[in-house]
């Protein structure tokens, strides 16, 4: 019985508030905008934060990252002025591998930027000078022929592994595998073609790799396409140990920089931090310069996933108290509703209608005003976010919990904003409100 | 104006009890109400019983205390002392909830201002005492209509009371207070806002329901409804004279 009790008094309510449109529509816009807010930004920062943790993740959990950094002016030391060297070291690799336990590897990695040729093509790419197990600790996957290995390493051989982008760009419609590159002076035989470095799996974005990835080294002068991976020994041979470059500060000067980067990987998450603060101890001592910075992705994970909480609850009490106005404004209306409809209250009550049965009426239609609301509120978050992720190219992602919380947030605000003026409903005089008006 | 005489008379049976009793029983009613410090006493020590099929006409100047006894007769409210009984049960200190029921059931009001509910429809509103006693939205619905029928506005089902005009809007209402097959039908000057000929036409409806056996009281100023009574109760400062 209470079923198609149900249904006959959210027809009436349904038939209430539609009689009176223009006043319905504007006290559900609180609830609205209130709810389309909150999906939006949370969709927003969700995609933000997952955006950040991926390309957090991708450097590696388990990794920490050194990178050359170029010291600032008043550390240079003054008999040096037309060289300028710094920067990690490969026998700061080999330090690392040797006296450092729970190492699982130490991938000392060069990069320059040179432009590849083939036949009467060129592109931008970034040359990095690496080991075999390289792969190790980036996400790259080969998508066909090999990697480096260990022999090209003992040989110093001519040959190189492409990334994708560098494929499309520069080979268009030939198979790379058993070209030849030619890089400054020489030729390089492909071997192998991996994926790009910031994707885990398929291409999502055809853009150039930005300037200033995290994993990269030094500031690049211009973008480039992708990377060509060469044995380190091979560079090491072929390019000379150091880079010779005018540095930014003073033209005429000429940088010497043996590795951009070492990437140290453990065995086990538990062994990041005291592993990083062994390997910051030994460049403390060996490096008089801060020449070096040192990265590691688990707490920058930590520190994002921390970002992440701060905003949620920033985001909690601004929804909250938004809310809380819009239930505020419905608790008005109904006040005003039912004080307007108070000889209509009189006489359901003179024709049977107990205080319960008055109490479910009204509260019923703030129910649907609020659910309403609720429901159009998550139709435009849930568009808002689209738009965003469409001018701004910033990623977003609804997730479904957002929604179902948006939803039960507006019912309460219904619930708790209609119990009063309900109340109020059932506890007029009938006889009073039969003399009313 | 009589269009279903059939329906009519299978709607107006009346609830079985013993009818030979008297239907409602006042002893000794006294109602005061507070205003502030002081009481103002409005009935005092009514003594009154009507039987079943009987039409009364309660009449009384203003201040007499009409309205309260009204109320009283309709359980809109509990007497200060004394006792009611209403279809043989004593409703003088029942619960909200219990006078909501008897209300709903048992009474059938019409207004002198007929007060329907203006979202609402002809048939919705023939419905509203029926829903609130749990009847299905099909038995109700079919039941407004033959109600509706009844008092000659089978065409107007989906009017609004604000497109009918008064005679029609009270017509409404008195199919309304036969909706739930009530012990009594209780008037408040039903014919008050109406014009002479919309009067009569109500007159000639509440005549032939007491002819048909219902129970009828009618509060009222108007001597020509007062005639019609089988019997005329005078209020006087509270008291039946």
């Amino acid at each position: 019985m209470l079923a198609f009790h149900l249904k006959r008094t959210v027809k009436l309510g349904i038939k209430s508030l539609w009689m009176h449109r223009l006043r319905s529509t504007l006290t559900t816009l609180g609830i609205i905008f209130g709810v389309s807010s909150v999906i939006a930004m949370l969709a927003i920062g969700e995609g933000a934060s997952q955006h950040a943790q991926e390309q957090i993740a991708r450097l590696g959990s388990r990794n920490i990252i050194i990178k050359t950094v170029e010291p600032p002016e008043q550390q240079r030391t003054f008999q040096q002025e037309s060289l300028h060297e710094y920067g990690l070291t490969y026998s700061d690799a080999e330090r690392f591998h040797n006296s450092i336990p729970d190492v699982e590897v130490v991938v000392p990695v060069r990069r320059l930027p040179e432009w590849a040729w083939y036949r009467n093509r060129r592109v931008a790419t970034e040359i990095v000078g690496t080991v075999p197990w390289h792969t190790e600790t980036t996400p790259i996957q080969l998508r066909s022929g090999r990697f480096l290995s260990s022999i090209d390493m003992h040989y110093k051989q001519s040959i190189c592994v492409v990334d994708e982008r560098v494929v499309n760009e520069l080979f268009l419609f030939d198979d790379p595998l058993g070209q030849d590159v030619k890089i400054a002076r020489d030729y390089y035989r492909v071997v192998g073609i991996v994926s790009p470095h910031d994707l885990g799996s398929g291409p999502r974005e055809s853009q150039p790799q930005p300037l200033n990835d995290l994993a990269s080294g030094n500031r690049l002068r211009g973008s480039y396409v992708g990377a060509i991976y060469i044995p380190l020994t091979t560079v090491k041979d072929r390019f000379g140990e150091t880079t010779m470059e005018g540095s930014r500060t003073s033209p005429s000067t000429m940088k010497r920089v043996q590795l951009q980067e070492i990437v140290v990987k453990v065995g086990t998450i538990e062994e990041v931090m005291p592993t990083r603060d062994t390997l910051a101890t030994l460049l403390e001592r060996f490096h008089k310069k801060s020449d070096y910075q040192v990265v590691v992705p688990l707490e920058l994970l930590r520190q994002a996933r921390r970002t992440k909480l701060i905003f949620s609850v920033v985001l909690g009490s601004i929804a909250a108290i938004s809310l809380l106005v819009g239930g505020i404004g419905i608790m008005n209306i109904m006040l005003a509703t039912i004080s307007e409809r108070t000889r209509e209250i009189g006489i359901r009550r003179a024709l049977g209608a107990k205080k319960r049965d008055i109490m479910v009426q009204f509260l019923c239609e703030t129910l649907l005003l609020t659910l309403a609301g609720g429901i159009l509120g998550i139709i435009l978050g849930s568009f808002i976010p689209y738009l965003v992720t469409h001018f701004s190219r910033m990623p977003t992602v609804i997730t479904a919990s957002s929604e179902v919380v948006a939803f039960g947030i507006s019912a309460m605000v219904g619930l708790f904003s209609g119990l009063y003026p309900a109340y109020r409903a059932a506890n007029m005089d009938p006889i009073e409100s039969l003399r009313h008006e | 104006m009589w269009r279903n005489e059939l329906a009519m008379q299978q709607s107006c049976k009346t609830p079985q009890f013993d009818s030979n009793g008297p239907i409602l029983v006042m002893e000794q009613l006294y109602k005061s109400y507070q205003l502030g410090a002081v009481e103002l006493p409005v009935l005092r020590g009514i003594d009154l019983s009507i039987k079943n099929g009987e039409y009364v006409a309660i009449m009384g100047p203003s201040g007499s205390g009409k309205s309260t006894l009204l109320n009283m007769i309709g359980c809109l409210d509990r007497p200060s002392s004394g006792h009611y009984w209403l279809g043989g049960r004593d409703v003088s200190k029942l619960s909200d909830n219990q006078l909501s029921q008897i209300r709903g059931s048992h009474i059938g009001f019409v207004f002198q201002s007929f007060n329907l509910i203006d979202q609402l429809n002809v048939v919705e509103n023939i419905e509203v005492p029926m829903y609130y006693q749990g009847l299905s939205e099909y038995d109700s619905a079919q039941r407004a209509r033959q109600l509706a029928a009844m008092v000659g506005l089978g065409g107007r089902l989906t009017h609004r009371p604000s497109e009918l005009s008064g005679g029609e809007q009270q017509r409404v209402a008195i199919a309304r207070a036969l909706a739930n097959e009530p012990l009594i039908i209780l008037a408040d000057e039903p014919t008050g806002n109406l014009d002479s000929e919309s009067g009569s036409e109500i007159l000639n409806i509440l005549v032939g329901m007491h002819k048909q056996g219902r129970t009828l009281i009618v509060v009222t100023h108007d001597e020509t409804i007062a005639k019609c009574a089988q019997r005329i109760v005078q209020l006087f400062d509270g008291c039946i004279k």
